[in-house]
């Protein structure tokens, strides 16, 4: 059942990424050059997919996942050096060629060389990310 | 040939009901950099996870010939370019703890602090560096 369920939201998730568009990096690009030719498509499909995400939250009160266990809890509205220093990383890359982690998994099955390269790189970071991250808790907690 | 903001919508739909199946289902927060980084650093190798990229990556390709056979990536042919913006996106979702559709999506329709706040970081990150590519350096 969680298999099948898995297999089911990626596939929306896939669908959703492909006819959006948001798996061509040039409208991405085009999101993001706000001072250029400001493509507005990005906010309808983040609006798109928030609204029925406002919705699930909403019945996940008081209930528990049709697997049974429990819904993640609300992470603590706390901000930190990882969060916002990961973001500038993530941001400046997403802006780069106009990829993120779904659309560059989305893609893979006809996005060529480039989309390979793309995710062994993306990869590599992923793998590299603790150590990086443990640099950045460290003159924090010397502080 | 109809407005390109309505597929945003109807995709952008098709995403939020995957993760509200994901989540309502599973219990889970569907975040794309969340799941392939668990597999790839070995802190969780579910088949949960797996099956999830495999409806990922599969369902696309196979649908993308009868619903959008011109649906390309555009993606630059600047290789180095390509390999820096990979690294930069693994490290900064890892370390950040989210992308666009954990950040983005989950986040923001939760009212996460984190969520909206990492998600204005990415983008405004994301504005300077086309900014500064496209206009002043005129490389991308």
């Amino acid at each position: 059942m969680r298999v099948v369920i898995s297999f089911l939201a990626g596939s929306l998730f896939g669908i959703g990424l492909l006819i959006s568009g948001m798996t061509d990096t040039t409208k991405v690009q085009g999101w993001l050059d706000l001072f250029g030719q400001w493509d507005p498509t990005l906010a309808f499909v983040m609006a798109g997919a928030i609204l029925p995400m406002l919705v699930a939250w909403r019945l996940t009160a008081n209930r528990r996942p049709l697997i049974g266990g429990r819904f993640p809890q609300k992470a603590a509205p706390e901000l930190d050096c990882q969060l916002i220093f990961g973001s500038v990383l993530f941001g400046m890359g997403w802006g780069l060629v106009g990829l993120c982690p779904g659309p560059a998994l989305a893609s893979l099955g006809y996005g060529g060389v480039g989309g390979i390269v793309f995710l062994i790189a993306m990869i590599v970071g992923m793998v590299a990310a603790p150590t990086l991250g443990a640099q950045l808790d460290r003159p924090a907690n010397a502080a | 040939m109809q407005p390109e903001w309505i597929w945003g919508l109807g995709g952008g739909l098709l995403i939020g009901l995957g993760a509200a199946l994901y989540l309502l289902g599973n219990g889970r927060i569907m975040g794309a950099s969340g799941i392939l980084g668990g597999l790839v650093d070995g802190s969780d190798r579910s088949l949960e996870r797996l099956a999830f990229l495999a409806g990922l990556i599969g369902v696309p390709f196979l649908l993308r010939p009868l619903l959008l056979p011109a649906a390309q990536t555009h993606l630059t042919g600047n290789i180095t370019l390509v390999i820096i913006a990979g690294l930069l996106v693994g490290l900064g979702t890892r370390i950040a703890n989210g992308c666009t559709s954990g950040h983005g999506v989950c986040g923001i329709s939760r009212f996460s602090l984190r969520g909206i706040v990492a998600t204005i970081v990415y983008i405004m990150a994301g504005v300077v560096t086309v900014a500064l590519l496209r206009h002043v350096w005129g490389l991308i």
